[in-house]
């Protein structure tokens, strides 16, 4: 069985297109569609690696991240957030609350692969 | 030299400018050619009945060869230079209106124009950072954009894609392609509106903000008034308020004012100023009224009662700016959190404490302003029941002459110079002298 990956994320059709690209790779993906209650989809599911949108309904992928590095079984769990907003200020947000990798849209389906596979890999010095 | 000792260069100025000899001035007004000469040379003084008769001939007010035509000017040129730097000649000022009325006007002009651009420059990235229209427009495109460029690589890539993920991916760009030219015409749309930045207006308290501004925040349909018939016409009457919510808003402003104008009306109001000036805490005193009802008759001041700019803010417990009237030099954030440091805020903390603050504004504009602040709470007060507060603080222009314990304020962190400020939240767009 392939590493696990859990993609948070409300668009449907990037939620097609990235699973489509992961399973291709070998991976095993389940999804997520809104915030609300998507830090308990990641303690129920424990998935090898997180990729977190920002902008969710219901809550913030900022304050999902907060609470996944708050909780020590997820503290170190690799997360990849992609987001739309591209700003300093939310690179400076997510890398304070313990990103792994930041990505923003549009973003190339190579770039996924290859942080998926590092961060999975364990390579990448991740959070802390 | 005082603006009085250059009478001399003002009538010469005119002369030329009329293109009269001095010599036919001179004999116009009984004088010898010589005397005049001295006089235009700032070297004999001039008063009473020859300044009038000089005047006349040059067909100019008295007061404007002799003090007053570039008091205003002074001032201005003052304020440009208070901006300027250490290496002014301050203490020239008013030889140069006097001799160079052209450039001091143009100094003044083009500083006035700064000033504006600055203004549009703090507003249009007020607007690229906090408005939450563009912010969801360009959330929308993006999105659209990272899904097409994700699908179509999918496409391109996998030639051996069986015939069903390809419809189905198709199909999403497709969808994806519609939504992206929804969401890019409804930008076009409105950023058309951006030329001009005042009218555009994004949300409702905007909105409200336009449509009160548009009658200088005074309604003397309302003073006398006491139905409701008469704020439903002035919302009917209205083309700024073009939202549900906004009339809404509007409507509940309107109310408010009417039951402010019934408790505190314009005469009441104008009286009590007569005896105590401009002192809220004398009026709040001498009218039986809260300081925050106060400050809001005083905001809807008319124009004609010269008792000049009053600005007026109000924020509920969250520090959200529920109302907002500004006034010139102390800019209001239309979308992002205004300056921590705004004794607005502090209230809060210290409800029912009237707070009197004198302010300085920082960067380019560096006015200065006498502040009123208090928080209070609102709504009904019942036992067992949270209370609501709301904070209001009224904005007067002060003398900059006039010593006082300034406090240094910006308008919100992201166009504020102070780089070394405890309360910065983020880094300021502007760099050093903008």
């Amino acid at each position: 069985m392939g590493k696990r990956v859990l993609l948070i994320e409300d668009e449907p059709n990037i939620i097609e297109a990235i699973s489509f690209i992961l399973s291709r790779d070998g991976w095993e993906v389940d999804t997520h569609a809104n915030g609300i209650d998507a830090v308990d989809k990641v303690k129920a599911r424990e998935p090898d690696l997180v990729i977190l949108d920002v902008m969710l309904p219901g809550r913030s992928g900022f304050d999902i991240l907060r609470e996944l590095r708050d909780h020590p079984p997820t503290a170190n769990l690799p997360v990849l957030m992609l987001t739309a907003r591209g700003q300093t200020k939310d690179k400076e947000t997510a890398a304070a609350l313990g990103v792994s990798r930041f990505m923003t849209k549009p973003f190339s389906n190579a770039e996924v692969l290859e942080s998926v596979r590092v961060l999975a890999s364990g390579v990448e010095a991740q959070h802390g | 030299m005082s603006r009085s000792a250059l009478t001399g260069s003002r009538i010469r100025e005119r002369r030329s400018m009329v293109g009269m000899r001095q010599a036919d001035l001179a004999r116009t007004v009984g004088i010898s050619a010589s005397y005049l000469n001295l006089i235009e040379h700032n070297r004999r003084r001039i008063g009473g009945k020859l300044l009038m008769d000089i005047a006349g001939a040059l067909e100019i007010e008295p007061a404007a060869l002799s003090e007053g035509a570039e008091a205003h000017l002074v001032a201005r040129l003052r304020e440009a230079a208070a901006e300027g730097g250490k290496r002014i000649e301050i203490e020239r000022v008013d030889e140069f209106a006097g001799r160079f009325p052209g450039w001091a006007e143009l100094v003044v002009e083009k500083q006035r124009r700064i000033a504006a651009l600055e203004r549009t420059v703090e507003v249009l990235t007020d607007r690229l950072t906090h408005d939450p229209f563009l912010s969801a427009a360009l959330h929308d495109i993006l999105t659209a954009v990272a899904s097409i460029r994700s699908t179509s690589s999918i496409l391109v890539e996998t030639p051996e894609l069986e015939p069903e993920w390809r419809g189905r991916f198709q199909r999403n760009i497709n969808e994806d392609s519609q939504r992206l030219s929804e969401a890019s015409r409804s930008l076009v749309g409105y950023l058309d509106g951006v030329d001009d930045i005042d009218a555009s207006t994004t949300s409702p308290q905007e909105e409200l903000e336009a449509f009160l501004a548009s009658f200088d925040f005074y309604f003397p349909e309302l003073e006398n008034a006491a139905q409701d018939t008469d704020v439903q016409s002035i919302l009917a009457g209205s083309e700024l308020l073009r939202s549900s919510s906004a009339r809404a808003l509007a409507e509940g402003h309107l109310i408010q004012y009417l039951r402010d104008a019934t408790l505190v009306p314009l005469a009441r109001l104008r009286s009590a100023l007569a005896s105590h000036g401009l002192e809220p805490a004398a009026l709040a005193g001498h009218l039986g009224v809260d300081l925050p009802l106060l400050f809001r008759r005083l905001a809807a001041l008319p124009k004609e009662l010269e008792y000049g700019p009053i600005g007026l803010v109000v924020c509920d417990a969250s520090g959200t700016l529920i109302f907002r009237k500004q006034i010139e030099g102390f800019p209001l954030p239309r979308f992002g959190a205004a300056c921590p440091l705004w004794p607005l805020f502090r209230a809060l903390s210290q409800p029912m404490l009237p707070m009197q603050v004198d302010l300085a504004q920082a960067g380019r504009s560096a006015g200065h302003f006498r502040s009123y602040s208090i928080a209070q709470p609102v709504g009904e007060i019942s036992f067992g029941k949270s209370m609501r507060f709301e904070a209001s603080m009224l904005v007067i222009p002060d003398d900059p002459a006039v010593e006082s314990n300034q406090e240094q304020v910006g308008v919100s962190c992201r166009v504020c110079p102070s780089a070394t400020c405890g309360a910065r939240r983020e880094p300021s767009i502007l760099a050093e002298g903008f």
